[in-house]
Order: C-alpha cells, then sequence, then structure tokens
C-alpha cells in the first residue's frame, strides 16, 4: 500500500544542512497498522510528513496505493491527499468552527453536495461516539473527544490510509487507550492501512503489527511486534521495551556487583522469556524438582501482545555449580529465551 | 453654549464619520489582501515568494515611517490627480487610505501569523488548495484576532482624520484648530475632545464586543 524507497530529507539549518532521514526504505502492506517508533528528534515526525509529502523527500520515491506521489503535479498532489487522512499530537481542529463543520471541512473543500455531507458527517460522528456534540465548538471539547473529532475528520474523505502522528501524546493514559481502541476497529471495520508514528512502545504493544525503530534518521530494526519483542536486535529497541518490560534488575541488585564468573556464596540470576503457549509450561517447578537447587523469582511480569503471550521471568538459583550449569542447559532445551545475567553475591531479598 | 455651536458640531461630527468611515473601507478592502500577501509569501508558508514578499516589506515599512502629517502634504499631486483637487473631505480620504493600508497590512500580517501552523498543515493534509487555506483557515481563525486589529487602526484614523482636517479636510480637527484655536472659543474645543472621546470609546467597545463574539477558543 505504501512503499518509501530511499527517503532522504536534508534540511538547511543556519548551522549547515542537517540530515533528518538517510536512506529510509519501508514497504507497508494494506491493512497493516504500522507503528514507526523513534525519541524526539529521530526523524519519524519528517517520515510521515514524506508520506503525504507535508515534506518533500530531498531524494527517493514514494509511492500510495500503486501511485507515485513523488512525481505528481501540485493538484494531483491535493487531489492524492483525500486518500490520505492524517490525524496530529494537536488535533488541528478549526477552533472557529464547530464539531460538524470541522468534520464536514474536507468534503467542502473537495465541494461535494450538502445533502452527502451531512449523512457523511452524521454517520462519522456516529462512528466516533460524538453525535451529541455536533454543535459545539471544539474549544468545548476534552482532549479525547478533539482527537474523535480529528478522526472522523480525517476519514470523511474515505482515505485508504491513515496517518497518525503521534496522536495520542497529548492524552492520558486513559483516553489514549480509548483512541487506540478507535483506531483499531477503524482499522478492522474500514481495512484502512494505518501507520501509526509514537515515542511510546505502549502505542506499540497495543495495537500494531508491525514496527520500525527509527533511530538518527535510520531504520534501526523492522518487523512484526512479537518478534521485535522478544528478540531485540539493536540497544535502541531494547531501551524501548526495557520501559515496558522492565529489562531492568530489580533493586536490590547492584549491577556493579555481577560476577560473569562463579563466585562463593552467590546466586545466579538468568532472565527467561516465555513466548505464546510455553508461557502455561511449568517450567519453574520443573527446575526445582529435577535440580538439587534453591530456585527463587526476583522478578516477573506476563503481558500480551496482540493476545499472544508474552513473560519475562527473573530468577535466582542457588546451588553447586554443576547443578546450576545443568538446569541451565535443561531451560535452554525448552522453548524458551534464556539470558544467563550473572553471578552476585547473596543479598538477603534476593535469595529464597 | 451658544446656539450656533450644534450645527457646527454635528457637520463636522458627520464629516468626520464619513472621512473614518469611507477611508477605512477602502484601506481595508486594500490592506487585508496585502496582509495575506505578507505572510503566505513569507518563508515556509503556502505561497512562498520571498522576492515578493521582502519588495511588499520595504515599501510597508517605507509608506508606515513617514509622519501622516508629511504624508499628507508629499502626496498633494497624488491626490490631485485622483480626486480632482487637494483641499475638502474627499481629498482628505486619499492620504487616510494610503497611511492605513500598510498598517492594517501589517496588522492582519501578525494576526494570521498566530494561526497555528498546525491547522495549516491539517488543511494542507485533506488536498486544499492555497486559495482555500486563506478563506476557509487563515482568515476565519484570525478574524477575532483581526477584528481587535482593526478597531486600532479605526481609531488611528479619527486621529488622522483631525490631522487632515488642518488642511482644509473639514472635519472635528478642523473644527477644533479654526474654532477653538484661532478664533479662542475654548468651550467648542472641549465640545469636540469630548466628542472625539465618545467616537473612540464607542468604536473600541464595538470592536472588542465583535471579537469576543468571534472568538470560539
Amino acid at each position: 500500500m505504501i512503499q518509501l524507497s530511499h527517503i532522504e530529507k536534508i534540511y538547511d539549518s543556519p548551522s549547515g544542512p542537517v540530515r533528518a532521514l538517510k536512506d529510509i526504505s519501508l514497504h507497508i502492506e494494506k491493512g497493516d497498522i504500522y507503528g514507526i517508533i523513534g525519541l524526539s528528534g529521530a526523524g519519524k515526525s519528517t517520515l510521515v510528513r514524506c508520506i503525504n509529502l507535508l515534506e518533500r523527500p530531498t531524494k527517493g520515491t514514494v509511492v500510495v496505493d500503486g501511485q507515485e506521489i513523488t512525481a505528481m503535479s501540485d493538484s494531483q498532489l491535493r487531489a492524492a491527499r483525500k486518500n490520505i487522512g492524517m490525524i496530529f499530537q494537536h488535533f488541528n481542529l478549526l477552533s472557529s468552527a464547530t464539531v460538524y463543520e470541522n468534520v464536514a471541512f474536507p468534503l467542502e473543500l473537495a465541494k461535494t453536495n450538502k445533502d452527502v455531507i451531512q449523512k457523511k458527517v452524521t454517520e462519522l460522528l456516529e462512528l466516533v461516539g460524538l453525535a451529541d456534540k455536533a454543535d459545539q465548538y471544539p474549544s468545548q471539547l476534552s482532549g479525547g473527544q478533539k482527537q474523535r473529532v480529528g478522526i472522523a475528520r480525517a476519514l470523511a474523505s474515505d482515505p485508504k490510509v491513515l496517518l497518525c502522528d503521534e496522536a495520542t501524546s497529548a492524552l492520558d493514559p486513559q483516553t489514549t487507550k480509548s483512541i487506540l481502541e478507535l483506531i483499531k476497529d477503524i482499522n478492522a471495520k474500514l481495512k484502512l492501512t494505518v501507520v501509526v508514528i509514537t515515542h511510546e512502545m505502549q502505542v506499540i504493544k497495543e495495537i500494531c503489527d508491525k514496527v520500525a525503530v527509527i533511530q538518527n534518521g535510520l531504520i534501526a530494526e523492522n518487523g512484526p511486534v512479537l518478534d521485535v519483542f522478544i528478540n531485540p536486535q539493536q540497544p535502541i529497541t531494547k531501551e524501548f521495551i526495557s520501559v515496558l518490560m522492565s529489562n531492568e534488575l530489580p533493586a536490590g541488585f547492584d549491577r556493579s556487583t555481577i560476577s560473569k564468573d562463579p563466585i562463593p556464596n552467590s546466586v545466579m540470576l538468568t532472565r527467561l522469556t516465555f513466548i505464546g503457549a510455553e508461557t502455561d509450561e511449568p517450567v519453574i517447578s520443573r527446575l526445582i524438582k529435577n535440580f538439587d537447587l534453591n530456585v527463587g523469582i526476583v522478578f516477573g511480569q506476563i503481558d500480551h501482545i496482540k493476545n499472544v503471550p508474552f513473560g519475562r521471568l527473573m530468577v535466582a538459583m542457588e546451588g553447586r555449580q554443576m547443578e546450576i550449569d545443568h538446569a541451565i542447559e535443561y531451560l535452554k532445551g525448552k522453548n524458551l529465551k534464556v539470558e544467563v545475567i550473572g553471578y552476585v553475591a547473596r543479598h538477603d531479598s534476593a535469595s529464597d | 453654549m451658544s446656539p450656533d455651536m450644534i450645527p457646527l458640531l454635528t457637520k463636522a461630527l458627520g464629516e468626520t464619520v464619513y472621512m473614518v468611515a469611507v477611508s477605512m473601507v477602502i484601506a481595508t478592502a486594500i490592506g487585508v489582501p496585502l496582509g495575506v500577501l505578507l505572510h503566505t509569501t513569507a518563508k515556509n508558508q503556502i505561497l512562498e515568494c520571498l522576492a515578493l514578499n521582502r519588495i511588499l516589506g520595504a515599501v510597508v515599512n517605507a509608506v508606515r515611517s513617514i509622519p501622516f502629517i508629511i504624508l499628507m502634504v508629499a502626496i498633494i499631486p497624488l491626490t490631485r490627480l485622483i480626486v480632482g483637487s487637494s483641499i475638502g473631505t474627499t481629498a482628505a480620504m486619499v492620504p487616510l487610505v494610503l497611511a492605513s493600508i500598510p498598517f492594517i497590512g501589517r496588522q492582519v500580517e501578525t494576526s494570521l501569523m498566530e494561526v497555528p501552523a498546525g491547522i495549516v498543515e491539517a488543511a494542507e493534509s485533506m488536498g486544499a488548495t492555497p486559495y482555500q487555506i486563506i478563506s476557509r483557515v487563515l482568515l476565519p481563525e484570525a478574524m477575532p484576532n483581526i477584528v481587535a486589529q482593526l478597531t486600532t487602526v479605526v481609531i488611528a484614523l479619527v486621529g488622522e482624520s483631525a490631522m487632515a482636517g488642518a488642511i482644509g479636510g473639514g472635519g472635528l480637527g478642523d473644527l477644533a484648530i479654526r474654532y477653538g484655536y484661532q478664533r479662542f472659543r475654548p468651550e467648542i474645543m472641549i465640545a469636540t475632545v469630548i466628542i472625539l472621546i465618545i467616537m473612540v470609546q464607542i468604536v473600541q467597545f464595538a470592536g472588542n464586543s465583535l471579537a469576543k463574539r468571534l472568538n470560539k477558543k
């Protein structure tokens, strides 16, 4: 649906040219919810603006729905933009127009018949749950309601693609959830391709099928969300995931005292990552039964990504070195991701 | 109060209102598009054209830097060309309009600058043409501000129209100078000042109320 090829964007700044995007290629399939995550300044907002050419890439081509956007004249581009809806972090509603008028706006720009507009706007306000707010002004609405208006407005011209630029970043967690639900619903109902720009892994986890991690104007990593979550390759990706999954050692352990080699009077910390059905297997109880070890759970978390359970456990094992080695072998034989963190001197809250 | 004062004052008031109103309408008709051009041709705006922007900016600054009383005298040949005379109420409107156009232009430009760039971007993302962005986004969004700014222009015009009176333009300023100052009739001077104060109050009040009513923020 969307094909970005070798996109490069260079800005002029007083301190010389800035390369905001350096050779980005991305393929987004029809019907996908595709997340693009990055820290502020990584270039993600520039990238999404290259899709509808609010920013013209310095180099590279953009193809949306089989049409090469980068080769279009101004008037062709305006027509093509009607196929690409966009919502924004700060909603960008017309403050001087009512909710109804805001949603009708793209249709009026296209000189649509008044009766058609009336029908379409009513339908959209119903869809986003704001039918009773039609005559209010944006200033009378909450942030979440404003974003709903933004979504209704973006959908008015029946686009095939919806671009979401940090659409939930100005909203509280509760509202974020409901807006994400709405985007998910729309994606399913209207078979819309959605591109989500965010700096929050939570958003990616909630609704995205695929994700691209962008750093310094380059794609650091991309793929299906589950794969990226379970097996992050790049430090930046691990950092994003750690916010959600708490990759850090729990308090009570001092990272500086961890030794890669066995030390006396210590426990060994191992992080286990479970994916899917294995989450149900009683690995820990078997570990205790089969090996002469004290096993303690230091930290644990189970989460769902698109209905697939995904869990993490940090276990501390104490016992003879040979038993520990066998236990690690046993765990590696299971369908788990096993990461040995190291040995750490016994701490009252860490053992047993 | 002597009985001759009333007709003098009403006639002068009528002339002032006429001068201010007609000048304002003409200056707005030219000044608003000028302001739109000043804003939209600037860097990163929808009709970016830096050469035109600089030329317009320079002309606006040049006209605005001339004190009104000098402008009035300096453009007498132009005034003659346009209205056929350099004396009279209608003739006084030429410098009034000329001085107000760049003033309105800048005021409108400032108001448009305050429209968040994101709203313009949103309209662009929906495929709006530059004309649609100006007429459907920029002007409506800036309207409360523009009304407030234009109110200031009207008040400035009231003051300038009094100066224009000094070169035979008629109106309250003319009356105050000729009767109040040159014929030593302080009561006429006081009466004109009071009328001017009331006029300005009314204009400001009307402008504020309208701006407030338009503002949905």
